[in-house]
């Protein structure tokens, strides 16, 4: 355990050191800020859009984290030499794996929660700056909960595009590994399609071909509550946790591939 | 007495090349015992298989077949590296952080508390000569600066045993001087230094015994005397304020002479040649000694030797054939 830390808090220092995180993180910051600008071009949709695009930032900011230090992980490690050193010293090659994955959620953790924070500020801003009259005909209240469930199945999903990111990181080449995950990413939010597959196409191989797709791939959709949130529409308690062990479930698969991997890699 | 590292019929193949793959070996059975307390270099031109033997060691690369090990553990296993430490060739560390961060990174890596790990990491640092720059990123360090830094690394846990792997590589002559000062403390606490070099004079200074390979094999092993002792093939002698006439007289008895400087000759006498009645000559003459040495085969020269022999099939130990033609 003190070795898969120490490696993740030093992931964590590293990615504080980088400024890539600091200008996403102020990017996304300005991009809700500027989202209120918009809201107030139409009226009584204001906070609607606000979540909306709110939501959607810290997914996409938290994506383009994931994934450009998720695919460094290993291969800065193995281009840069260092780690020859760190292989020497009481560190197993799976808790080496162990400990950057760690690292990487860390540092989206304090990602997305600063992003969170700077939502539910501009939203208590708002709250505030409206008529209780205007209010009453919102969907859900300004400052509601249920977004937290929204940010909390996309840092879920965020941990899952990271696995993916550092399983393709213990074998392939940082632009290769970018282009896979993003293809991952786009792929397993379009595998609800792939399931149904058999009702738009006669080929049989076709449909058995997309449903072992489907089956592959995982199924990023279910991550995305963001209309129903924004909506007011509920999200049952126990659709978070199945959602949340589904993912933890793939997150595990794949560190256990990409152990398994590096742990038979050559460092020539 | 158990080998603090032992190296058994070690081989690695790479597989290179993609649409047609062939396999190269980079390291041909390779067997050598290194005793507990031993500063033992491991020599060879550059490709001849050094820093191959080295990751194996250090499974950053595993074995075609063979086996290893050290202080009488295999090599994977993981206490054992409580035990040791290494220094990689041309030591790359993590850019972003400071010496002593870099430092206290791997010392917590040993388990080593606060308090612990900030003594150990002021003292190396001050034992390798990082002063100020300790709190400076490595980003802004120079090569030499990287290589001490890359030492202390290796001695953070109080290794039993030290693998070095061209330790003395992007040094200055002060930084080499430190180093050999530093290999040699760590023999005088009874620790077992393994080093690779291309240098030979980097294994006369430190080493009693030392393995030579080329080409992924095993030339030679045994002391160096052993190896070295009938590579002389002549001498140099310097002299200063040697005449024109004398030097005149004695060119064509010796190989070669060369200027030096305006009052310095540098001859070069076979080995049958007896320097001491040339050096007495040339005295007698007004001329003063400055040094006299023999000259040895280079290592790169007894490389290629052993490189062309090997090639031709000959594969018994070099220090062996010396005896034996004695």
């Amino acid at each position: 355990m003190r070795a898969i830390r120490t490696v993740a808090v030093n992931v964590f220092r590293e990615s504080v050191r980088d400024r890539v995180p600091y200008n996403l993180v102020l990017f996304a910051v300005m991009l809700i800020a500027s989202s209120y600008l918009i809201g107030q071009l139409t009226a009584g949709q204001d906070v609607k859009i606000i979540k909306d695009l709110g939501l959607a930032a810290t997914s996409v900011f938290g994506l383009f984290i994931a994934i450009f230090i998720g695919i460094g992980l290993v291969s800065k490690e193995v281009e840069r030499r260092s780690i020859y050193a760190l292989l020497s010293k009481p560190v197993s090659r799976a808790q080496f794996i162990a400990g950057k994955y760690a690292g990487l959620v860390l540092t989206l953790c304090v990602n997305v929660s600063v992003m969170a924070i700077a939502l539910y500020a501009i939203l208590a801003y708002m709250v505030w700056a409206t008529h209780p009259a205007s209010r009453a005909v919102w969907d859900a209240p300004g400052l509601d909960p249920a977004l937290l469930k929204a940010i909390f199945l996309i840092f879920i999903e965020l941990m899952l595009v990271t696995a993916i990111a550092l399983f393709f990181s213990t074998f392939s080449s940082p632009i290769l590994s970018a282009a896979l995950t993003f293809g991952f990413y786009i792929a397993g939010h379009f595998n609800a399609d792939l399931k149904n597959f058999d009702r738009v196409v006669d080929s049989k191989v076709a449909a058995t071909l997309a449903r072992g797709v489907y089956h592959v791939l995982p199924d990023l959709s279910a991550f995305d509550v963001k209309t129903e949130v924004v909506h007011g529409l509920p999200v049952a308690a126990a659709y978070i946790a199945t959602t949340t062990a589904y993912g933890l479930a793939y997150v595990a698969g794949l560190l256990l591939i990409a152990t398994f991997i590096f742990s038979r890699r050559d460092f020539k | 007495m158990a080998a603090a590292i032992r190296i058994e019929a070690l081989t690695k193949d790479y597989t290179v090349g993609f649409w047609r793959s062939r396999s190269y070996r980079a390291l041909d059975r390779l067997s050598i015992d290194i005793e507990p307390g031993e500063v033992f270099g491991f020599l060879g031109p550059n490709g001849a298989g050094k820093t191959t033997t080295l990751k194996l060691l250090m499974q950053l690369i595993y074995p075609t077949s063979g086996r290893a090990e050290i202080l009488g553990r295999p090599v994977g296993d993981i206490a054992v590296r409580q035990r040791i430490g290494y220094l990689p060739e041309n030591p790359s560390f993590y850019d972003y952080l400071t010496a002593e961060e870099l430092l206290g990174y791997f010392a917590q890596l040993f388990g080593y508390s606060s308090l612990e790990r900030k003594a150990r990491v002021a003292a190396l640092l001050d034992r390798v000569g990082i002063g100020s720059e300790r709190k400076l990123q490595l980003r802004k360090f120079s090569k030499g600066m990287i290589q001490r830094v890359g030492i202390a690394q290796a001695l953070l846990n109080d290794p039993e045993v030290v693998f070095l792997d061209e330790p003395m590589s992007g040094l200055d002559p002060l930084g080499r001087r430190d180093v050999r000062a530093l290999i040699l403390e760590l023999r005088d606490q009874g620790r077992t230094v393994f080093f690779s070099s291309h240098i030979l004079a980097d294994a006369e200074a430190l080493c009693r015994r030392v393995a030579v390979v080329a080409g992924g094999r095993l030339a030679a092993s045994g002391t160096l005397t052993d190896i070295l002792a009938f590579q002389v093939r002549g001498w140099e002698l310097v002299m200063s304020n040697v005449s024109r006439e004398v030097l005149a007289r004695v060119t064509p008895s010796v190989r070669r002479v060369t200027e030096i400087s305006a009052d310095r000759h540098a001859l070069e006498l076979s080995l049958d040649q007896a320097p001491d009645r040339i050096l007495a000559d040339l005295t007698a003459a007004g001329a003063s000694l400055v040094s006299l040495n023999p000259i040895r085969d280079t290592l790169e020269d007894f490389f290629m030797k052993r490189v062309a022999e090997m090639g031709a099939g000959a594969r018994a130990p070099l220090a062996e054939e010396a005896r034996a033609s004695h």
